[in-house]
C-alpha cells in the first residue's frame, strides 16, 4: 500500500520489451537525480554480454523459486480464494457452496456487523488522533533537545514486545480491585472505573494501550524524517524573527508532511486490525462493546464457523481499507514534499 | 521517499536545531515533558517485575505498594510449573500447572526458523533481483511486491484453509511456512540495499572466473551483512510475538508459542482472584528474549526504524 508512491523509485528501468532491448534499456534509460545511486550501480554493466545474461538467467530462475512459490501459495492464491469464499456458504466441513451475493445482502442487514464497523472506527479514531499527536510532540521535543540514541531506545521498547503481554499488563494496572491506576483513581477521585467491564471505557482503553504500544515506534519514523530537515532552514526562520511555536507550525509541521501522513495511514491500517488485546483482555465485551469487526470476523469463522460470511466481512473490511488508504493518500498529497 | 535514506544519515547531522545549551524555561519543559513519557513508557515493565516478585496472596492486602509484596520468587516457580500444587495453591496460584519450558522451546523453534527461511529466501532473491540481468525481472518483482497492497489479515482466513487442506494444522510446517518463504518486505527491503552495492568487486570476481552462485555467497552476502543483520532482528522479533496466525493454526501445547500460553494460563486461573503474579512472572519470561536482543542491538533496531518505516 504504502509502496505505491514509490513505484518511479523503485523501476527506473523499465523492463526490456524487444530483442535487443535487454542491453539497450540500461544504457539509454533516462536517470533523474533521484536515481543518481542506482545510475552508479549500472555504469558498470553495459559492458557485459549477452551470453553473461543468459548465463544469469537460469541461476536467478532458481534463486527466486522459494520466493515466487510463496508468493504464488500463501499471498496470490488465498486473495482470489478468498473473494471466491466470500460468495459461497462454506462451513471448512463440506465444500463451499455459491450462494452469490447473499453473505453481502446479509451483511448489509445485520446489526452487530454495523455496530462492530462502528466500534473499530471510534478505536480507529482514538488511536490515530492520539497516537500521531502524542509521536509527533515527542519527536520535535527529542530532536530539539537531545541526540541521546538510549532515550529513543527507552521509548521503543513497548514496540518490541507483545501485544498480549502489553494487553496483560496493562489490564492489571486498570484493574478494578487491585490495579494500581485504579487505586490513584480512586485515590484522586473517590470511585474507581472498571475499564474492561465497561461499556463506555473498554475502547478508549484499548485505544490507550494501542498508543502506548506504537508510539514510540511512529516517533522514532518522525525522528527519522526530522533528520532529513537541514537545520539551514530553521536558521533563515530565525532570522527573520520567527518563535518556536511559529517555527513548529510553518516549518516543522509542512515539511514533515509525507511522514505524517505515512505514520497516519499506518496508523490506520494496523488500527483497523486490531485483535490481539481485544481477544486477551474483553473478548469483545461487554455486551459486544468492543466487539472490533477483526474480534467479529474470528468469532464468526472460528465459533460458529460460518466461514463464507467472515470472508465477506473480511473483503469488505479490504476493500475499506483501500479505500481509506487511497482517500488519505490523495486528500494529503503524499507524493510531494515540500523540501525539494 | 525521504525516509528510506534517513538511516544513513544517522548521527551525521553536524549540528541539530537547538538554539543554546542554557536552561532555559522552554527546555525544562521539554524535559520536563521527556520525563513524563519515560515514566509512562517504563513503568509498566517495573510493575510486571514488582508484582511478579509479589506473593499473589498479600497483593490484596497492598496492591499499592511500591515495591514486591512479600518477596518471593514463588510466582516464577509457578510459571514454569516447577512449584507443587500444593505450594502453588498457598501462594494464591491455580495448582493447574503449565508447561513455560516447552512453550518456550516452541516459541523458539518457530521465531528462529521462520527467520532463518525468510531471510535466507529473501536475501537469494534479492540478490536474482538486483544484481543479476534477466528479461522480466522488474516485472516478476513487481508482482511479487504487489503482495504489500493485500492487508494480512484478508489472507488470514484463506490462508487457515488451505493449511487445513494441507493437513498441515497444528504443526510447525503450517505455522512457519506462510511466513517462511515469502514476505514482501523483507525482499524489498534487501533489494533496495543490494542495488547500492558498488558493482566493482563483482566485475573482479568475474574476470577471475566466478560464477553467480559464488559472487552471491563470497561477496555479495558478506557485504550485505548489516541489513541481512537487520532485517532478521526485526523478523524475530515480529515471529516470537506473532499471535494471530498461531492462535488459529495451533491447538496444542506442543506446538503453541509462548504467547498463546499466556492466554491459556489467564484462562486457567481462578476468575474471582486472578493469579496476577504469576501471570507477570510469565509475562516476563516471555519479554525477557525481546528485552536481552534490545540490550545487545538497541542501536540497530533503533536506527533500523527509519527504514522499516515503509512496511
Amino acid at each position: 500500500m504504502v509502496v505505491t508512491p514509490q513505484g518511479n523509485h523503485m523501476t527506473p528501468v523499465k523492463p526490456p520489451s524487444g530483442a535487443a532491448g535487454a542491453v539497450a534499456t540500461t544504457a539509454t534509460s533516462p536517470l533523474t537525480k533521484k536515481d543518481g545511486k542506482l545510475a552508479k550501480v549500472r555504469r558498470g554493466t553495459p559492458t557485459r554480454s549477452a551470453a553473461a545474461r543468459r548465463r544469469d538467467l537460469p541461476v536467478a530462475l532458481l534463486l527466486i523459486i522459494p520466493s515466487v512459490v510463496g508468493f504464488l501459495i500463501f499471498y496470490a492464491y488465498p486473495t482470489f480464494r478468498g473473494i471466491y469464499l466470500s460468495f459461497t456458504d462454506f462451513h471448512v466441513l463440506s465444500p463451499p457452496n455459491w450462494v452469490g451475493l447473499a453473505n453481502l445482502r446479509e451483511m448489509i442487514h445485520d446489526d452487530v456487523f454495523w455496530h462492530s464497523l462502528w466500534v473499530t472506527v471510534y478505536f480507529v479514531i482514538l488511536s490515530v488522533v492520539f497516537g500521531t499527536l502524542v509521536s509527533l510532540v515527542t519527536a520535535v521535543v527529542l530532536h530539539r533537545v537531545t541526540r541521546s540514541s538510549a532515550l529513543r531506545g527507552v521509548i521503543l521498547l513497548p514496540f518490541l514486545i507483545s501485544n498480549v503481554i502489553a494487553a496483560l499488563v496493562w489490564q492489571w494496572m486498570l484493574d478494578p480491585q487491585l490495579g494500581i491506576i485504579d487505586m490513584a483513581l480512586q485515590h484522586l477521585t473517590g470511585h474507581s472505573i472498571d475499564f474492561f467491564g465497561s461499556g463506555n471505557w473498554a475502547i478508549p482503553a484499548l485505544a490507550a494501550i494501542s498508543v502506548w504500544k506504537w508510539m514510540g515506534y511512529y516517533a522514532l519514523l518522525i525522528f527519522a524524517g526530522l533528520q532529513t530537515i537541514p537545520p539551514t532552514i530553521y536558521e533563515a526562520g530565525r532570522v527573520d524573527g520567527a518563535g518556536e511555536w511559529q517555527m513548529f507550525r510553518r516549518l516543522t509541521v509542512p515539511l514533515l508532511r509525507p511522514i505524517l501522513v505515512m505514520v497516519v495511514v499506518l496508523t490506520v491500517i494496523n488500527s483497523f486490525q486490531v485483535f490481539d488485546i481485544v481477544q486477551v483482555t474483553t473478548k469483545g465485551g461487554p455486551a459486544n462493546a468492543s466487539n472490533v469487526l477483526q474480534m467479529y470476523i474470528y468469532n464468526k469463522a472460528f465459533s460458529q464457523f460460518d466461514f463464507g460470511y467472515a470472508a465477506t466481512m473480511s473483503l469488505a473490511l479490504f476493500a475499506l481499507l483501500i479505500a481509506v488508504t487511497f482517500t488519505q493518500l490523495r486528500l494529503a498529497r503524499a507524493n510531494e514534499s515540500d523540501l525539494n | 521517499m525521504a525516509v528510506t535514506l534517513a538511516p544513513t544519515r544517522n548521527g551525521q547531522r553536524p549540528s541539530s536545531p537547538s538554539r543554546s545549551r542554557k536552561l532555559s524555561p522552554g527546555r525544562i519543559v521539554a524535559w520536563t515533558y521527556l520525563a513524563v513519557v519515560v515514566v509512562i513508557t517504563l513503568f509498566p515493565f517495573y510493575w510486571i517485575l514488582r508484582t511478579a516478585l509479589s506473593n499473589n496472596y498479600l497483593l490484596a492486602s497492598h496492591p499499592s505498594s511500591p515495591l514486591p509484596v512479600g518477596f518471593t520468587w514463588g510466582a516464577f516457580e509457578r510459571a514454569l510449573g516447577i512449584a507443587s500444587p500444593a505450594q502453588a495453591q498457598a501462594q494464591g496460584g491455580s495448582g493447574a500447572s503449565l508447561d513455560i519450558p516447552l512453550y518456550l522451546r516452541n516459541s523458539v523453534i518457530y521465531a528462529t526458523s521462520q527467520t532463518v527461511l525468510i531471510v535466507l529466501f529473501s536475501s537469494a532473491g534479492a540478490y536474482a533481483f538486483s544484481r543479476l540481468h534477466w528479461r522480466g525481472r522488474n516485472l516478476v518483482f513487481n508482482v511479487l511486491i504487489s503482495a504489500l497492497m493485500v492487508p494480512g489479515v484478508f489472507m488470514l482466513l484463506p490462508n487457515f484453509v488451505l493449511i487445513k487442506d494441507l493437513g498441515l494444522t497444528d504443526t510447525f510446517g503450517g505455522l512457519i511456512l506462510p511466513g517462511g518463504l515469502f514476505q514482501a518486505f523483507t525482499l524489498f527491503f534487501l533489494r533496495q540495499f543490494m542495488l547500492g552495492l558498488s558493482s566493482e568487486i563483482e566485475e573482479a570476481a568475474i574476470i577471475d572466473g566466478a560464477g553467480p552462485v559464488r559472487i552471491f555467497f563470497r561477496i555479495v552476502l558478506p557485504m550485505s551483512s548489516a541489513p541481512i543483520a537487520t532485517v532478521s532482528l526485526l523478523m524475530f522479533v515480529n515471529a516470537w510475538n506473532d499471535y494471530f496466525w498461531p492462535l488459529l493454526v495451533t491447538s496444542s501445547q506442543n506446538v503453541q508459542p509462548l504467547t498463546l500460553a499466556l492466554g491459556v494460563f489467564k484462562q486457567s486461573s481462578p476468575t474471582a482472584a486472578p493469579d496476577w503474579a504469576g501471570l507477570m512472572a510469565a509475562a516476563l519470561i516471555a519479554a525477557l528474549p525481546m528485552l536481552l536482543l534490545f540490550l545487545a542491538f538497541g542501536k540497530r533496531i533503533v536506527n533500523s526504524i527509519g527504514f522499516s518505516g515503509i512496511k
